[in-house]
């Protein structure tokens, strides 16, 4: 499988004022390394402020990394805004959490699918780049009678379907979605899911899904990473990361989803909030809030490291593969 | 390990009137807002009884009316809004009192807290301030024995180092110490119902888990009966005895959460659970409700769910079906309920892990 996006060790730090005049760095992502094959999908998930959203912001070269490298169908992605970066950004599209933001509400919605393949000179002309964006259109489901609508005549599942037919119409390699069903209806939540998987079997569109719902990320990921505080903490196949959680973390936030009938599944509690970012912890960040943290925890920080059914965790407390105890 | 209880065996409160009738009652209720082009029915007569001490959860999707059935019955929704129908709690209906009446029962025998924590408190009033006012306003209690009082609720709601917290503004909580204040306010009152409005919705999935289990042990301690609104099922199935799913501003179907979960009656509840992905079970692709949920100005004639629904029948599309008894303890408005009794291949399944329990 060829790997379509590699990122390496990526930060990103800001400056931060503290009261009483002292500055500090909030690091907002803090070591990340993942690679997507091209055609998958990589779901992100963790709770407000782990940097997940920041991650995806890296990636697209909207923001400038602090350090580490961003490699995307082997080119070096930058966040200078020039001709490489624009050329690479027609290749990796965004969809965001709330589609009426990301439309413009005065221009018609086929315009907005129009308008990528006029900015990139692609097509021949006018009329081929309007079937090519009704095309669009219907492959993700909707009517060509909508096509001169304004976005505040569509539904909020409609509007979602023109923000993927607007992203997709480049044909991209990526699709970066952050969120992209929180703000959907669960009836209409369930169609865009569905569709975003029909698109991807049919254009080869990678994701990198980011998410705070865990059960929408099992339902669309071929692998999964957990994020806290700016670091992966746990990454691997879905089934292996929610059925038989190795991290802490994970194990929390799976047994935190709420679930009828409990019972059959002690719920585990975390004391507190997530620490700020600017006071990261020392030692393992998580371990504050970790039910079973030793005092090598509070001191050393534990590497992402792969464990005997190959997934990777950060974790003083699981133990690491044979060959990764033997390198 | 937490078995729900039924709905006959809700603990009662020490406090409940003489035990017989209900602590609050929705009498054919509805809510009409003023449009641009004529009324708007937004609730279109909801009939809804609530035992003292039970906990009744409150789902459907955006525009269904879950949360304006409440707001207007607890009369916070102001001028052009019409109502009719009853709303009565222990007997005594709401819409007929005054202003000065129905302000002492809001934050007295009927506690609320809502979705955004941060802006339901005033931003520039200390927490202890609006506790004391709470606290003077339906207790009574001043000076000292209001600073005791408060300091007990804050360190209830499991707020650490109560006497500083105090003296802080809502702006140095975080969100989910905002909502824990939220419930404590709620409490000062020492309410006989909770109205809790996608209490957790704007929560982190740690935080959501730890405010869920606060609101399930204070009503383990003081009986206090609760209607919890939510768009999740999980939230709701996980803490509460009964379910009532709306749709289009009617109530389609109300049963005891198991057996709503296990055995859904009504074909827009069969979709909903067959829509949810879930967290355990086979990865199997979802089941979608075809079409989006009506707007108020074009509302189907007949039953509102009948364009989307996989087995709606010419009579759907011109009769109301009314909500009727489809069992001992259920009610579904569907005029195809004999074939939903009957695994039907035309129908979603419910959904199989909702079954195991893994929603």
């Amino acid at each position: 499988m060829s790997v379509l996006l590699e990122v390496r060790d990526l930060a990103r730090h800001y400056p931060v004022a503290l009261s009483g005049g002292s500055r500090r760095l909030l690091h907002a992502v803090d070591g990340v390394s993942f690679s997507l094959p091209a055609g998958r999908t990589l779901g992100i998930v963790g709770e407000s402020g782990c940097g997940k959203s920041t991650t995806a912001k890296l990636v697209l070269g909207l923001l400038p990394a602090t350090c580490g490298t961003i490699r995307f169908e082997g080119e070096a992605v930058g966040a200078q805004r020039d001709r490489a970066w624009r050329a690479l950004r027609r290749r990796m599209q965004m969809v965001h959490q709330d589609p009426l933001a990301a439309l413009d509400r005065r221009l018609r919605v086929g315009e907005q699918v129009v308008e990528p393949l006029a900015i990139h000179a692609l097509e021949a002309n006018a009329a081929a780049r309007r079937e090519k964006a009704l095309a669009l259109f219907e492959a993700v489901g909707l009517r060509r009678d909508l096509f001169a609508r304004y976005p505040h005549e569509l539904s909020g599942g409609q509007r979602q379907r023109v923000v993927l037919a607007r992203a997709l119409v480049l044909n991209p390699g990526l699709l970066v979605c952050d969120e992209p069903i929180s703000a959907l209806d669960v009836s209409v939540a369930a169609q865009v899911i569905n569709l975003l998987q029909d698109l991807q079997a049919r254009f080869g569109t990678a994701y990198l899904f980011i998410s705070h719902d865990l059960k929408v990320v099992r339902q669309i990921a071929d692998e999964v990473a957990v994020m806290y505080l700016g670091k992966i903490v746990e990454q691997g196949l879905p089934e292996a990361l929610f059925h038989a959680p190795a991290h802490p973390y994970t194990q929390a936030l799976v047994s935190a989803v709420p679930t009828a009938l409990r019972g059959t599944r002690e719920r585990i509690i975390l004391p507190g909030d997530p620490p700020n970012p600017v006071d990261r912890p020392a030692g393992c960040a998580f371990h504050p809030r970790c039910p079973r943290a030793v005092t090598r925890c509070r001191e050393e920080e534990p590497a992402l490291r792969p464990s005997a059914d190959g997934r990777l965790t950060a974790c003083h407390l699981v133990p690491a593969s044979a060959v990764a105890a033997a390198a | 390990m937490t078995v729900l209880p039924s709905t006959l065996h809700s603990p009662v409160p020490s406090r409940a009137p003489d035990g017989s009738g209900p602590l609050l009652e929705l009498r054919d209720y509805s809510v009409t807002f003023e449009g641009r082009d004529g009324p708007l029915p937004v609730v279109r007569g909801i009939d809804l009884s609530l035992a003292a001490g039970e906990a009744l959860g409150i789902v459907g999707e955006s525009g269904c009316g879950k949360s304006v059935t409440w707001l207007a019955a607890l009369r916070l929704l102001g001028r052009g809004v019409a109502t009719r129908g009853a709303v009565r709690l222990q007997g005594a209906d709401l819409t007929r009192l005054s202003e000065r009446e129905i302000a002492r029962i809001r934050g007295g025998q009927i506690g609320l807290i809502f979705q955004d924590p941060t802006s339901s408190l005033n931003p520039v009033q200390r927490i202890g301030t609006q506790l004391s006012e709470v606290l003077a306003l339906h207790r009574g209690l001043r000076g000292r024995a209001a600073q005791a009082e408060a300091l007990r609720l804050l360190g209830r709601v499991g707020i650490a180092d109560a006497p500083r917290r105090l003296r802080q503004y809502p702006h140095e909580f975080s969100g989910g110490m905002n909502q824990r204040v939220m419930i404590a306010l709620a409490l000062a009152g020492e309410p006989e119902l909770l109205v809790a409005d996608e209490p957790t919705t704007a929560l982190d999935a740690t935080i959501q888990a730890q405010i869920l289990d606060l609101i399930r042990d204070i009503r383990a301690q003081t009986g206090m009966g609760l209607v919890l609104i939510s768009h999740d099922l999980g939230v709701v199935a996980d803490l509460c005895d009964r379910v009532a799913v709306m749709y289009a501003g009617r109530i389609v179907e109300t049963a005891p959460t198991a057996e709503l979960l296990s055995r859904p009656r009504h074909p827009y509840t069969r979709g909903l659970l067959a829509a949810l992905p879930t967290l355990a079970g086979p990865r199997l692709r979802l089941t979608p409700i075809p079409g989006t949920v009506p707007s108020p100005e074009a509302m189907p004639q007949g039953c509102a769910f009948a364009p989307r629904c996989p087995i709606a029948a010419e009579a759907c599309r011109s009769e109301v079906p009314a909500l009727t008894y489809a069992g001992q303890d259920r009610r579904a408005a569907c005029l195809r309920l004999a074939e939903t009794a009957q695994p039907d291949a035309a129908l979603p399944p419910p959904a199989a892990s909702a079954l195991a329990g893994a929603l």
